[in-house]
């Protein structure tokens, strides 16, 4: 195949993965965007075997290798919860970082299978765009191995931090730079070796500062930098699809990030350079006293909702912890029958990644059209008889418009309070992951419903 | 006098950037893991280097020292393919409109 068809085929691809994003637009043209997408993927591997034209035994080894990688995705993919889609994002970021370093290594190795010089005498441009790829890749894989050790549980969610960390960040930063430079100056493979282990280390130390509830901007922010890899590392094979994939799942990510830290009130390098949790020490102190708290059980609730004329129900995080989304589906469905309204508040940053809540709601079936984003929504909490808040709790919060004070201050929340009752169902009084009091648990309107978020919503239903 | 090829790549990448903007700002935010999901499976397009890579060897010789890093990332962005694009799949499956004889 000519260089210049195959360079027209890989652009067609990128352009069909463009449309794989634009599809995601609105739910109904959602599917098709997906078809794009794998379409795009199908042609850029032909045309990548076309353009090789070596059908030799190596051939089989990459169709054996591609179905065993294929089917261990397609496994994945089926069995995978859909509560643990952030774990999985995470985890697929990892792999593709992963992937960025193994083709620079072996571009660096083997230079003149990409036309790209000979080992020892690589032409320098190429050089500083693989050192960028497998640099960057380098950081998306242990940033994303942490950040899934982090959703998984098998590390504590809670930020770690040491004296001197931002310091001994920014001096391997310089130190990647100068390594990039030596590289250039002296195509060693040693200070390539050493390049991409100094990356796996940075990937590493900026994750492990990021608390638990700011997981949604760190997986946006490896979102992103895998695109930016895949970017560096299409300069570096002059490939068209892959350069304009990696602009798009890089901008992508950036703007994800963006939305995050705009629905948490907090500037990207706060939430990078991490440790929320540790610096609100003493606001939790000051909210120590007890105050009065009304509780109620499964009958309170069903009698106040079953006396409303229209329910908002929140979820958060909690809710993905119990799996409740199906029971509380049900339980929405005993309402309706009911011939009571009710509708689905979503904040931005509910759950441990961007959409988590509405991925959750969908998969129990519940309408699209009945779940609405904050802005949408928050209005309507004044007019509503009951809201019920399930496993969301900071985004709640009514301090953030209160309390200059509180680290939350200015965080766009759900205008819960203005509702007629509120219902809220959580385990105990402990604060959330801001580790701050929330002030809607004293409400006068406010009944606490202390229970496992599942068992509660099917109690409930039953009492309907 | 000739403009660098670079040039042209780099106006790809720029272009790309913007149109990445503009197309992501106008997803649904309904639809963000979706995105983060298939975002994922359109990254691993990276396959492209890494069957050059595996087929690098030349004759006779299938495994060499650098070859066998592009086999490694072959798996690695095969999952990545799969598992990206049938979960994304498998999600949006499941968004659907409300029923009216509900």
């Amino acid at each position: 195949m000519s260089a210049n068809l195959s360079a027209i085929l890989y652009l067609v691809s990128g352009v069909l993965f463009i449309l794989a994003l634009r599809g995601l637009s609105s739910p109904e043209t959602s599917r098709q965007g997906n078809l794009f997408g794998i379409i795009g993927m199908v042609i850029a591997v032909v045309v990548t075997f076309l353009s090789v034209g070596n059908f030799s035994s190596g051939f089989i080894y990459v169709l054996i290798f591609l179905a065993v990688g294929g089917s261990i995705g397609a496994f994945i993919a089926y069995r995978i919860p859909m509560t643990a889609m952030p774990e999985l994002v995470a985890g697929f970021h990892s792999l593709v970082g992963l992937a960025a370093v193994f083709v620079a290594i072996s571009a660096f190795m083997n230079p003149a299978a990409f036309n790209l010089g000979t080992p020892g005498n690589i032409k320098l441009a190429s050089l500083i765009e693989m050192a960028i790829g497998a640099a960057v890749g380098a950081i998306t894989f242990s940033g994303s191995v942490i950040a899934f050790l982090k959703l998984q549980g098998i590390m504590s969610g809670a930020p770690i931090t040491f004296k001197g960390q931002h310091l001994l960040n920014a001096l391997l930063l310089i130190l990647i730079v100068i390594l990039t430079i030596y590289l250039c100056s002296t195509q060693s493979s040693n200070l390539f070796w050493t390049l991409i282990a100094v990356s796996f280390l940075i990937g590493f130390l900026i994750i492990i500062p990021i608390g638990g509830a700011d997981m949604p901007v760190v997986i946006s922010m490896l979102n992103s930098y895998s695109g930016w890899a895949a970017a560096g590392i299409g300069f570096t094979l002059e490939n068209t699809a892959l350069i304009i994939t990696g602009a798009l799942v890089g901008s992508s990510g950036a703007i994800l990030s963006y939305i995050m830290c705009k629905g948490m009130n907090r500037s990207f390098f706060n939430v990078i350079l991490g440790g929320f949790g540790a610096t609100d020490q003493t606001s939790e102190n000051q909210n120590k006293e007890q105050r009065p708290v009304k509780s109620g059980n499964a009958d309170d609730a069903a009698f106040l909702m079953k006396n409303a004329s229209s329910v908002i129900i929140v979820p958060g995080y909690g809710m993905a912890v119990a799996q409740a989304q199906h029971a509380l589906r049900e339980m929405v469905d005993t309402l309706k029958k009911n011939d009571i309204k009710v509708s689905y508040a979503i904040h931005p940053v509910a759950g441990r990644m961007p959409g988590h809540m509405n991925v959750l709601l969908a998969e129990a079936n519940v309408p699209y059209d009945e779940v609405f984003e904050l802005e949408e929504i928050n209005n309507d909490f004044a007019n509503a008889d009951v809201a019920f808040v399930i496993g969301a709790n900071d985004v709640t919060n009514p301090v953030a418009k209160t309390d200059p004070q509180s680290p939350i201050y200015g965080m766009p929340v759900l205008d819960v309070e203005k509702c007629k009752s509120v219902l809220f169902v959580k385990r105990s009084l402990s604060p959330g992951y801001a580790g701050i009091d929330n002030d809607l648990f004293y409400k006068e309107n406010t009944l606490m419903l202390f229970a496992d978020a599942k068992k509660m919503t099917e109690d409930i239903t039953k009492n309907l | 006098m000739e403009i660098d090829p670079f040039i042209f790549r780099l106006s790809i990448f720029i272009l790309s950037i913007f149109v990445g903007y503009y197309v992501v700002w106008s997803v649904t935010p309904s639809l963000h893991t979706p995105l983060m999901s298939v975002t994922n499976a359109i990254s691993s397009v990276i396959i492209v280097g890494a069957i050059i890579a595996a087929l690098s060897g030349g004759d006779g010789v299938v495994f060499s020292s650098s070859s066998i890093y592009g086999f490694l990332a072959i798996i690695l962005a095969a999952v990545n393919i799969f598992g990206g694009f049938l979960v994304t799949q498998r999600m949006l499956a499941m968004y659907k409109k409300k029923k009216k004889d509900k």
